[in-house]
């Protein structure tokens, strides 16, 4: 039966972005019927329309197949979904924590990525089989072989045995299936212990709460008990308790040790059921959590400012319900002169801001200005005292500082050779430091830097990309912070500060920067009736100067009868422009002149 | 409502299409002036209207030729004193010999005429495809004269692909020269819809800078000549502003028939689609909507050089305009571009160049 703890098999997928790993766990279902063949969608696992188009899983989910394995036994196989970027490597590893084994999976047309790297190394750390398995071996530019050698000398993986299969077919799928029984080990578990359950994934229902998925690691539980959060202390009655079928919940009496399922509990917010956190009862509450908890702190803020200011109640009603899924956003309100009320959000990493701001406009309909997004800085003042800023209008006087800090990333970039020079460059450029190459393959390079993550969280892989025609593939790691010269660069319209465009920048990058910047606005600021010096200044001292010179011309001289309508087209027109204005001091600017200064970049 | 008003009459013919113009107008062909012509009697005696200016304009009116002119006016109920305006071609009734009845025309009751010059530079002309220049506007206004009508209009054009202020000033002191009582000065405007649109790369013209100087030459060498700079594109000799076109910008009512002409009748704007066999055809003028609201009222007066005053608008609309209107315009006046007295908000000739903005910013503030 699949209820005995020897027919248990915990696992997960892990593989670099693309690689195939929502395709194969579809296959795995249809393969374990569990799921209709009429309900298979693409990619079931990926619940969000914004996963399904990116192609990137977000939020892990567990799912629980019956598979009738070759020996004649039915096995229950939990497979524990993760995300699969690196703003999100606390939820993968708290997955990982729940499982006894992973399937690596590898593209047979591209080989050994950053990610594939970077994920396996992680379930090594967590003590995990894994089990490699090669994909796409339909494609004509299929190389099994050489992929094959390529994990055995990179990872030391031994391959002899690795499926060779074609998720998007289906062929081998069995053999995969039979692996997973064969080479993951079952869980070690006692249920007599006191319960302890770790917390993998909370997601909230508007129907029951929030929805903890455990996997318990020792002892029981089941609905009636009181449950303890042990990090948190929080204390919940537990409604249900289940396990997750594809595309149904399946409520069961109870959870044992070795069971990966879901717990209900009408807890409020997935605050109260943080990743990592374990969970115990109490009435026979473990002595000790599970090692591992941390609580994860944003790394990257950003101001998110309604277009419309009548739209601030709607904004914060839609971040308040984004983050009833998700613990690790964070917001409260700011003021800005130039964008009015809106809030200062903190975010795991640059793809998390995106996937919230999208959010936002998507499901929520809202038009939004974001400023530009900063790292936290760590400020050594003159007093002694150490202060954190993660928001630019914060930066001290620079006259009270003695030195600043700025967090820094372990940088790993895996390329075709060739490009080892342009990504040198681009590294250089963003003042990485460099710490060594190792060489993959005869024709592919692991380039190793020391990069600060104000460089990298904003364009960096996106230009990495488009400089290696979308061969290389990045992975990052923060390490921690370093001293680092840097200053504050403010811009002035019309003598007042804007507010929303002041942003902090190392020292040597600042002149360049602020001219460009001064010639953008200068591009995309209107003519006013008066004219507009544009100013880029550090502390009292303006480094680059533009003007935008007052209006001259904006006028119907012309001949048009007693057509007065063409004329009140005109002033229509003129307010349908103004509506995309933001009125700062006495300047009106357009929000395609933030946007313009927000995304400049490096081809500016 | 009074039943004395403006009658405009759109007519909508051209001998040829000029390459920046994208009014409506078509070559006349068969006997569609005749039916034309008919299609506007039947409308005008239905009026039961009596006018006080009239004003037929184009295309090219002129086209018309005297006895349709004089026949339509025969059944127009025209007050003692009417303003009776015709827009003409220098080429046609400036020609060597032209086939037209001047005495008939002044019979017919027409006093006032507007000649398009647009420019006296002959390649200035040439560029905007219209040939007749000084020669003939010398001539057509001593026609006009011996029969009687004095008040003479010209058309003059800034911004003409290779103008320069000097040109511009050649064209000036013709039409002062010539003995022009009135002269509208238009900014040439690149259209969609006319050959001028697609090659308006290919065009040497004037840039912002420059245009806007010629602007500011216009009016200060104008009124140097003791014209007064009455509207953003009108000057005229004391006395002789354009008693129809003053109307529009008063807000008053008037009457427009013809294909593509608009109406302001009853409190509602109309026009004709843009099309003569619809109209020949009897068609009913479309609706704009209500017209005449205080934004609206704010919009055209500003266009004088009188401005809004504010006991005109509180006879019309019962309420001043407030402190906010007030602040704005103090604002703006500051940066030289309003003048504002305690009885009137009005644009200086640099705010008449960025009329759009300020009027727009002041009708916010209303």
């Amino acid at each position: 039966m699949a209820d005995k703890k020897e027919n248990i098999r915990n696992f997960c997928i892990i593989a670099h972005i693309d690689h195939g790993k929502s395709t194969l766990a579809d296959r795995l279902l249809e393969k374990t019927d569990s799921v209709a063949l009429r309900d298979m969608t693409e990619q079931l696992l990926d619940k969000m329309d914004l996963e399904r188009e990116r192609g990137i899983t977000i939020k892990a989910h567990a799912v629980r197949l019956d598979y009738k394995a070759a020996d004649g036994d039915t096995y229950a196989l939990n497979l524990i979904d993760t995300p699969g970027h690196v703003d999100f490597n606390y939820e993968v590893s708290r997955s990982l924590a729940a499982c006894e084994g992973a399937i690596l999976v590898v593209d047979a047309t591209q080989g050994v990525e950053a990610q594939t790297l970077a994920n396996t190394y992680l379930a090594l750390d967590h003590d995990l089989e894994i089990v490699p398995v090669i994909n796409k071996v339909d494609l004509p530019s299929a190389d099994p072989d050489r992929v094959a050698a390529e994990i055995e000398d990179v990872i030391g993986l031994d391959c002899s045995t690795a499926p060779r299969v074609s998720a998007k077919t289906g062929l081998n799928i069995e053999q995969v299936l039979e692996k997973i029984v064969t080479d993951i080990p079952s869980p070690v578990a006692d249920d007599s212990l006191p319960c302890r359950a770790l917390i993998f994934d909370s997601v909230y229902d508007s129907y029951k709460g929030v929805i903890v998925y455990v996997r318990v690691k020792e002892g029981k539980i089941k609905p009636g008990d009181t449950l303890v959060m042990m990090a948190s202390g929080a204390s919940f009655t537990v409604v249900e308790t289940g396990y997750m079928r594809a595309t149904v919940p399946q409520p069961c009496e109870e959870l044992s040790a070795g069971q990966v399922g879901y717990i209900t509990a009408s807890i409020k917010t997935v605050g109260d059921a943080r990743v990592g956190d374990t969970v115990t009862t109490a009435a026979n509450p473990a002595k000790e959590p599970l090692p591992g908890y941390r609580k994860v702190n944003p790394m990257v803020y950003c101001g998110i400012y309604p277009a419309d200011g009548a739209d601030y109640e709607a904004l914060r009603d839609a971040l308040e319900k984004l983050q009833l899924n998700d613990a690790a956003l964070s917001f409260e309100p700011e003021t800005s002169g130039a964008l009015g009320f809106g809030f200062r959000c903190g975010f795991l990493g640059l793809l998390h801001l995106e996937i919230i701001q999208e959010r936002l406009e998507r499901e929520y309909d809202l038009d939004l200005v974001t400023t530009v997004p900063s790292v936290v800085y760590k400020i050594n003042l003159a007093g002694g005292e150490q202060i954190e800023i993660d928001n630019p209008t914060h930066y001290p006087d620079p006259a009270d500082i003695v030195s600043c800090e700025e967090p820094f990333t372990d940088a790993h970039i895996y390329s075709p050779s060739e490009y080892v020079g342009t990504i040198m460059d681009l590294c250089q450029d963003r003042r990485g430091v460099f710490k060594n190459m190792d060489y993959i393959t005869t024709d592919r390079v692991d380039i190793h830097y020391e990069l600060p993550l104000n460089e990298i969280i904003y364009d960096f892989f996106d230009t990495l990309k488009s400089r290696t025609r979308g061969y290389a593939s990045f992975d990052y790691e923060i390490t921690g912070y370093r001293q680092s010269k840097l200053v504050k660069l403010d811009v002035l319209l019309n003598g007042d500060i804007v507010d929303a465009l002041s942003f902090i920048i190392h020292s040597d990058k600042a002149y360049s920067k602020a001219r460009r910047i001064a010639e953008k606005l200068k591009d995309n600021i209107p003519r006013q009736m008066f004219e507009i010096p544009v100013q880029i200044a550090i502390g009292g001292k303006v480094i680059a100067r533009e003007t935008v010179k007052a209006m001259r011309k904006d006028v119907l001289a012309k001949c048009y009868g007693g057509d007065i309508t063409r004329k009140k087209k005109l002033l229509e027109k003129q307010k349908e422009g103004k509506k995309r204005m933001r009125k700062f001091g006495t300047v009106e600017v357009p929000q395609e002149a933030f946007m313009a200064v927000l995304k400049l970049d490096d081809n500016d | 409502m009074t039943d004395c008003r403006a009658l405009y009459i759109h007519v909508p013919f051209c001998r040829g299409k000029c390459r920046y113009c994208d009014f409506y107008s078509l070559t006349p062909h068969g006997d569609v002036v005749k039916r034309y012509v008919s299609a506007l009697i039947r409308r005008l005696e239905k009026t039961g209207m009596t006018f006080d200016t009239v004003y037929f304009g184009g295309g090219t009116p002129s086209l018309l030729g005297v006895e349709n002119i004089s026949e339509i006016l025969k059944n127009v109920d025209i007050l003692p004193g009417c303003e009776i305006t015709l827009e003409a071609n220098p080429s046609q009734i400036g020609s060597e010999e032209p086939d037209f009845d001047f005495d008939l025309l002044s019979k017919s009751g027409v006093n006032r005429v507007s000649i398009g010059l647009q420019s006296a530079v002959d390649s200035e002309r040439k560029m905007l495809g219209r040939s007749a220049g000084k020669e003939q506007v010398t001539k057509a206004i001593e026609r006009l004269r011996n029969a009687g009508i004095d008040n003479i209009s010209l058309d003059v054009m800034t911004g003409i692909p290779g103008q320069t202020p000097e040109t511009l000033k050649s064209t000036l002191d013709f039409c002062v020269q010539s003995g022009a009582k009135h002269i509208s000065v238009y900014m040439l405007k690149i259209e969609k819809n006319t050959p001028f649109f697609k090659m308006q790369n290919q065009l040497n013209l004037p840039d912002e800078d420059t245009v806007c100087d010629m602007y500011l030459q216009t009016s200060g060498f104008l009124t140097g000549a003791g014209f007064e700079h009455y509207e953003i594109s009108n000057f005229s000799l004391p006395g002789f502003e354009s008693r129809h076109n003053l109307k529009y910008w008063h807000c008053e009512e008037y009457l427009g028939l013809g294909p593509a002409a608009h109406s302001f009748a009853d409190g509602k704007r109309f026009h004709y689609e843009r099309d003569v066999e619809a109209f020949i055809g009897g068609c009913e003028p479309v609706c704009d909507g209500v017209g005449g609201d205080a934004g609206e009222y704010v919009m055209l007066a500003l266009r004088l050089k009188e401005g809004l005053e504010f006991t005109r608008f509180f006879e019309k609309f019962g309420f001043m305009p407030g402190d906010a209107f007030l602040k704005k315009a103090k604002e703006i006046e500051k940066y030289g571009f309003c003048v504002v007295s305690p009885d009137a908000v009005a644009l200086t000739v640099k705010g008449f160049l960025i009329s759009n903005t300020v009027i727009y910013e002041l009708i916010q503030a209303l």
